[in-house]
């Protein structure tokens, strides 16, 4: 874990370079700004993972001589199929089509949004699809 | 029906009645906790969580992307073989230039290379039984297919598809210069195209930093699932601006406000910054997997490790780098940029991109190569994108760009960078389809179809830096009666049909090899862990594991006596 949170850190300070130099020189903001904002992006998740990497022991995945045994046990339970994302997706697509076509269009494209927050959720919940 | 997963060590000992022949590699075998009942036909598609299948729909609908946006640009070389062109008119032209160049990068470049082959490789690549968030990837999708029917939708409401460029630079993107609802339905189609990026971006970078196998150390992991991971947060950094950016054009076109219009105190450079701050960093996006693909397939057919296996990694970290400062060399001629900061800049990196030109080149070095299909279609991907990326060396520097910008000779630049692309996809759809659907694709077809998309390439693109170099303005539907001029551009549209004959060939070939010559596990001999599993793979992608000490853990299982292969720390 920490040598991801040395690449992001890293090309955070990076950024950060590349932004002083470029908002002292060219004094134009909306490049500074979103460049500031880059560094942010990359510092934030980079100094978690540091955080996070100082307090846990050693991953499976990060030992060169890890053996397989070493991994072995409960990995992740994995949702082997839900409608809901389909749903969400649809939901969506009408809001969408409500910028396009008509505010109307969001009567179904929140109800859809709506169902499947709410379906996820309680799917997740319940530990898989019924 | 959710999948608990856990990894239980069976074979961990010597013993010579196993499947490795008692060679001592501890495997490892992976257990599904409950075998997989999911729905089936067409609910199974609605459904799935799979990465297989959610990247199997992506490949099957990017590629029908592709075909739609080269179908688009056969017209335009047909209006184009002409001076006086009558193919189709003023109006239409000015929408099957932006069509054309929307559905090629944002319905299919991107999410062929970081939603279709991504999605079903970088898991297999490391390990993991699935990408981390199953149900946000599947999202991911579905936001993708929605998009893209959004975008394609403007071609049937009334004012016709967006009109404007695929850039849609304001002021000529707002609501007096472009009414109607296919603008619309361009920024709508790119927000949820725009958000399904975002999601893989989360999906890839979680999958790679939490589910890796033991000992698949970052920098034992396939240099392809690298620039994954490097596209992923260069994702993570572009798309949202890009994002916001169509949010305040819309707000522009419907809500009052002038953030891009003169006229109530906006800036309409604002939105070439806040565009091209997500294209430049997007050229990346798209270049980063077919260079992990191509940097996959040269080690495997020139029987050698990757030469410079941690120099590729950090000219790859060096171009995300560098790829944030780049963004105004497509607005030196608005005479409002920095014009020394982003020159320095833009050649800087061409300097990481020559280290992997030098590392394909050493990877094949008195190599033994095996000229299959995939093999020509990375060579021809090399040259092309070499051609590509040297002539945008030139451009980094504002002189040359003064003179050439926005004539052909930024058309043919950026159409040899794609279509070294398309090259480089095919490669690998012709190295992981086996894989991927567990049968061989004609090796003698596929080579037909290589020359016939690698020439039509270079016919394609030459003349038109020729046409851009005596000054042809781009998106022109007629041009002036000039005879060189005319000859060229026949010449070009010549290269645009071998182009699509090239894609008919393909579509041939998958018809006639349907099912017909079974690949087996690893039909290459190939290195990383996906060709250690069965082809395709199953549910959650592996029955076992290898032992992983190096980058290559599948051939190091498959030749236990060849010489070890590690790098600094790791090397015991």
């Amino acid at each position: 874990m920490r040598i991801e949170a040395k690449i992001l850190i890293s090309l955070g300070l990076f950024f950060g370079l590349m932004c002083a130099v470029y908002w002292t020189w060219s004094l134009e903001n909306a490049g500074g700004v979103m460049m500031l904002f880059g560094m942010g992006l990359c510092l934030l998740p980079g100094s978690y993972y540091y955080w996070w990497s100082r307090r846990m022991g050693p991953r499976a995945e990060d030992d060169p001589n890890a053996t397989q045994e070493s991994g072995a046990g409960y990995i992740d339970a994995f949702p082997g199929s839900s409608i809901f994302p389909f749903i969400l997706g649809m939901g969506a697509f009408f809001v969408v089509m409500a910028m396009v076509f008509g505010s109307w269009m969001l009567i179904p494209g929140l109800a859809l949004v709506i169902w499947a927050a709410l379906g996820g959720i309680a799917e997740g919940r319940r530990g898989g699809a019924r | 029906m959710t999948t608990t997963i856990d990894r239980i060590t069976i074979d961990s000992h010597d013993h010579g009645d196993d499947h490795d022949g008692g060679r001592g590699h501890d495997e490892v075998h992976v257990h599904d906790h409950a075998e997989h009942h999911g729905p089936s036909g067409i609910l199974n598609w609605l459904t799935t969580t799979d990465h297989k299948i959610i990247g199997l729909s992506y490949t099957v609908t990017s590629v029908i992307m592709l075909i739609i946006g080269g179908a688009l640009a056969e017209v335009i070389r047909g209006q184009l073989a002409n001076p006086n062109g009558h193919l189709v008119t003023l109006a239409q032209y000015n929408e099957l230039f932006t069509m054309h160049g929307s559905i090629m990068i944002y319905l299919f470049a991107g999410p062929f290379a970081f939603g279709a082959l991504a999605n079903i490789i970088v898991p297999i690549q490391i390990g993991a039984p699935d990408m981390a968030f199953p149900r946000l990837n599947a999202l991911s999708y579905w936001l993708y297919l929605t998009g893209a029917i959004t975008m394609l939708l403007g071609f049937f409401v009334t004012g016709g598809a967006a009109n404007f460029g695929w850039v849609g630079y304001a002021p000529l993107s707002d609501a007096i210069y472009s009414p109607g609802a296919g603008a619309d339905l361009w920024i709508g189609g790119l927000m949820l195209t725009g958000f399904s990026a975002i999601f893989t971006g989360v999906n890839i970078c979680a999958t790679v930093f939490y589910l890796r196998a033991p000992g698949m150390t970052l920098f034992r992991m396939p240099i392809f699932t690298w620039n994954l991971l490097v596209v992923s947060i260069l994702i993570l950094l572009a798309f949202p601006v890009l994002t916001a950016g169509l949010i305040m054009l819309y707000a522009d076109r419907h809500l009052g406000t002038h953030i891009f219009t003169v006229v109530g105190g906006g800036s309409p450079v604002l939105w070439q910054h806040i565009f091209w701050f997500w294209g430049h960093p997007e050229v990346y996006i798209l270049a980063l997997p077919f260079f992990g693909m191509v940097t996959e397939i040269i080690p495997v057919f020139s029987r050698k490790p990757v030469f410079g296996y941690k120099g590729m990694i950090f000219a790859t970290l060096t171009i995300a780098a560098l790829s944030l400062g780049v963004w105004a060399h497509h607005m030196f001629t608005t005479g409002v940029v920095l014009l020394p900061f982003f020159s320095i800049m833009s050649l800087l990196i061409a300097v990481p991109t020559g280290i992997k030109i030098f590392n394909w080149i050493g990877s094949m070095w008195r190599g033994q190569i095996w000229f299959s299909a995939a093999m020509l279609f990375s060579i021809g991907f090399v040259i092309t994108f070499l051609i590509g990326g040297l002539t945008g060396v030139y451009l980094a520097s504002p002189p040359l760009d003064f003179f050439t910008h926005d004539t052909y000779f930024i058309v043919a630049h950026f159409h040899s960078v794609v279509m070294a692309l398309v090259i480089g996809g095919m490669a690998g759809l012709y190295f992981w389809g086996p894989k991927i659907t567990g049968y061989m694709l004609n090796e003698r077809i596929g080579k037909a179809q290589f020359w016939l998309l690698f020439i039509g390439t270079q016919v394609f693109t030459i003349p038109q830096y020729i046409l851009g170099l005596q000054g042809m303005p781009r998106r022109m539907a007629v041009y002036p009666n000039d005879p060189q001029w005319q000859n060229l551009n026949t010449l070009s549209s010549v290269g645009a049909i071998l182009i699509g004959i090239s894609t008919v060939v393909f579509v041939l070939n998958i018809v006639a090899s349907w099912k017909k010559h079974p690949a087996g596990d690893n039909p290459w001999d190939a290195h990383t862990l996906e060709w250690f599993t069965t082809s395709p793979p199953p549910h959650h992608n592996f029955f076992r594991l290898p032992k992983i000490r190096s980058e290559r853990p599948t051939w190091d299982h498959n030749h236990p006596d060849a010489k070890a292969l590690a790098h600094g720390k790791d090397a015991h």
